[in-house]
């Protein structure tokens, strides 16, 4: 169940004050609000209505309501043995923390649901989201069907088409998708269309951020509404081992799958903490969203301050990665932090081990994972042979924090599994089924 | 949030070597306001910018506001996004801004620079202003930049002698138009309206309202933007506003692909247009 703010963990504390406390304006050095005067009394107001409500008992109870009758939380956790063969061999356990399971398909609707039910109490009637893979937007339409909510989603164009089972469902669920046509067309500059439209209707506007960045309250207030992740994985964990586990990984875009796994062991000092983020086509090609890879500096995107893919005079970078939801060029503030604190650790996935590990999970446990969860599943994969090359054992607990059901387009095209015409017609252009195996977006050759 | 800026700064409209203020109480005493007209640099090329921007100060505007084309320029409508997505596809670089404010300085224009924080940020918050103040420059309009994150530039700022101007919108509460007066230096940019650039048929009663809170909050000069696209309107929000600040209606005319010189022309006439508008803003023929 929700508990906001975080109870103190049983163990003692290793630094003071704790970091899975920490409030916003900054993390460290990183976030604060550069953001358009226009916008500071609202976000005042929902930083008060939020403080407000995690205090208010009928909020807690909404909240939980929702969340075990509408979204089927607890979510699972499954041991997922065959696949942990590959994770350097006998000994090393991988358990999958299932929030692929959840209603709408990813961990998403926990961070919607909370910040919907604010929008209710603060009075608004409309809510506006940015989303990349869809996902976001999916459950910030189905939380608007459910609390009665006009819904508009702002996506890049590149990500309407390569995510267009998405937009079907956000339609069904009686929202409005605008293509972003200007910029580079994914998630990056749909934030921006979203802010736009933010700035011209915040009276009877909510912008429902959908990950741990953003201008404050939004990096303290996501995460807070995805905590319950790892609170639930350590509890279902020691319940299955007696202990915590040796290692968390989870895939980062903006971060919010990450700091919510995250968020529980950051004052555990033997849980190591690894995060994920789109290799791409790899550093050196310059094609992917590795913001601490080396290439990046901190800079200020998005109302921000935080790791930056940008050039030397500033201009944002584009970013590039198979998943459209790891494909933006900044981060959480909080992950910054961790970063510089070294309380966790940030490595790029290429594309081709995201999709090796995707196919991996399908053939041996079962599991069709997110494309994007794929670099967390090719992370532990990674984390696990390294510890038995040491020789140890560890047990690693995963974020499967989506499900692939939206990526079978693309991964079918990536491994050539489509006959010519289905090919031809899952891509408008006729490259794809011309190369069935080469590297793909999905939308945008 | 961090340090606030030092309350005994210097109030929006105080004297500082290059700034603008001191053109603005002039141009107050003579019974007229300013008329303020943007330009985003590098659109379509950077000679080309500094001709448009030098043909503005010909037909009559009295302060230049020179852009720096950024990628996310969320505070930014159609008009201007498009421009500013030509510019940097022409690769426009940061340092042409140094370049066109060395072009327009000698005309005795004062020129201010409109620049997304992050720019900034990656060149160096004391070092972008020590280029400005070389290059002749009167200082910086930030609009996605809050004086509660700006101690790092209230310094720079106050090191090299330029003015900050930071904007208040109609959201914004009294406690807050006071911090963002006191903070400024200059004036105060008042948005008209919620929204972002782009021209509107009406500025509405917003924007006057905005303008006598500020006031009253300690803002002395406080100048009107967004939505100002015609004489009319020029007229109307400069009876009580004390500069109009103008931008995608002078970028329009520059868009498109008519001969360079017509484009410029037309671009004239805009702003004779304009001028005639603050020209009579006080005469009480239009209200």
């Amino acid at each position: 169940m929700p508990d906001l703010p975080s109870t103190p963990p049983e163990e003692p504390a290793f630094l003071n004050p704790l970091l899975q406390t920490q409030q916003g304006p900054y993390f460290g050095e990183y976030g604060g609000r550069f953001v358009p005067e226009a916008l500071v009394a609202a976000l005042d107001e929902v930083e008060a209505e939020y403080r407000k409500a995690v205090d208010d008992p009928a909020f807690r109870d909404e909240l939980a309501r929702l969340l075990k009758d509408y979204v089927g939380r607890p979510s699972p956790l499954t041991e997922v043995p065959r696949f942990a063969e590959h994770a350097g061999g006998s000994g090393v356990r991988v358990f999958l923390k299932r929030e692929d399971l959840n209603h709408t398909g990813s961990h998403k609707i926990n961070n919607v649901l909370g910040q919907a039910l604010l929008v209710k109490r603060m009075g608004k009637t409309r809510v506006i989201a940015e989303t990349g893979a869809g996902q976001h937007g999916v459950a910030t339409a189905t939380a608007a069907a459910l609390l009665d909510l006009e819904c508009v989603v702002y996506m890049g164009e590149e990500d309407t088409q390569r995510q267009a089972l998405n937009v079907a469902r956000m339609r069904l669920l009686g929202a409005e998708v605008v293509p972003v046509t200007i910029g580079t067309r994914t998630l990056k500059d749909a934030i921006n269309e979203a802010l736009r439209d933010w700035v011209a209707n915040v009276d009877s506007t909510h912008y429902l951020l959908g990950t741990v960045t953003g201008p404050h309250p939004f990096p303290e207030m996501v995460r807070d509404f995805h905590k319950i992740i790892g609170e639930e994985a350590r509890d279902q964990l020691r319940e299955r081992t007696g202990a915590l586990p040796d290692a968390v990984v989870a895939c980062v875009g903006g971060g919010s799958n990450a700091l919510g796994i995250f968020n529980a062991f950051l004052d555990e000092p033997d849980v190591a903490l690894y995060g994920f983020e789109a290799g791409g086509e790899g550093i050196e090609s310059g094609r992917h969203a590795a913001r601490f890879a080396g290439t990046s500096a901190p800079g200020v995107l998005h109302g921000a301050r935080s790791y930056l893919l940008q050039d030397a005079d500033g201009q944002t970078l584009p970013s590039h990665s198979i998943s459209a939801g790891l494909d933006y060029p900044s981060v959480g503030p909080a992950h910054a932090w961790l970063h510089d604190l070294g309380r966790a650790t940030y490595r790029p996935i290429t594309d081709e081990e995201a999709m090796d590990a995707f196919a991996l999970l399908c053939r041996t446990e079962g599991i069709i994972p997110a494309i994007e969860s794929s670099h967390a599943l090719a992370g532990a994969l990674q984390v696990g042979r390294e510890a038995a090359a040491r020789g140890e054992s560890p047990t690693i607990l995963v974020n499967l924090s989506g499900r692939g059901d939206k990526d079978v387009a693309t991964a079918a095209r990536w491994f050539g599994m489509l006959d010519h015409d289905h090919a031809a017609a899952a891509d408008d252009s006729s490259s794809a089924s011309d190369a069935p195996a080469t590297p793909t977006t999905g939308g945008d050759q | 949030m961090t340090a606030n800026p030092s309350t005994d700064a210097p109030r929006a409209g105080a004297q500082t070597a290059s700034g603008v203020a001191p053109l603005l109480r002039r141009l107050r005493d003579e019974g007229r306001p300013a008329l303020v007209g943007y330009l985003p640099v590098g659109f379509p090329s950077v000679e080309q910018s500094i001709e448009a921007a030098l043909t503005l100060v010909e037909h009559g505007v009295d302060v230049l506001e020179l852009g720096v084309p950024y990628t996310d320029p969320v505070m930014d409508g159609p008009t201007i996004q498009r421009a500013a997505e030509q510019a940097l596809e022409a690769g426009f670089r940061v340092s042409s801004v140094f370049d066109a404010v060395r072009a327009t300085a000698p005309t005795g224009t004062p020129t201010l620079v409109m620049t997304y924080w992050n720019i900034v940020v990656r060149y160096g918050v004391d070092a972008f202003a020590a280029a400005l103040a070389a290059a002749g420059g009167a200082g910086l309009i930030t609009p996605d930049l809050i004086p509660d994150e700006a101690s790092e530039w209230v310094a720079a700022s106050d090191a090299h002698g330029l003015d900050r101007v930071f904007l208040v919108a109609p959201s914004s509460t009294p406690e807050r138009l006071q911090l963002t007066a006191r903070a400024s230096r200059g004036f105060v940019y008042a948005a008209s309206t919620m929204g972002v650039t782009g021209a509107r048929a009406s500025v509405g009663p917003r924007a006057r309202q905005l303008v006598e809170a500020t006031r009253e909050r300690g803002g002395d000069l406080v100048c009107v933007g967004l939505g100002v696209s015609t004489g009319d309107q020029a007229a109307e929000v400069g009876a009580y506003a004390d500069g109009v600040i103008v931008g995608s209606a002078f970028v329009r005319p520059l868009l498109g692909d008519a001969p360079w010189s017509e484009r410029l022309r037309a671009l004239g006439q805009v702003a004779d247009e304009l001028a005639a508008g603050v020209a009579q803003a006080r005469s009480g023929s239009v209200s």
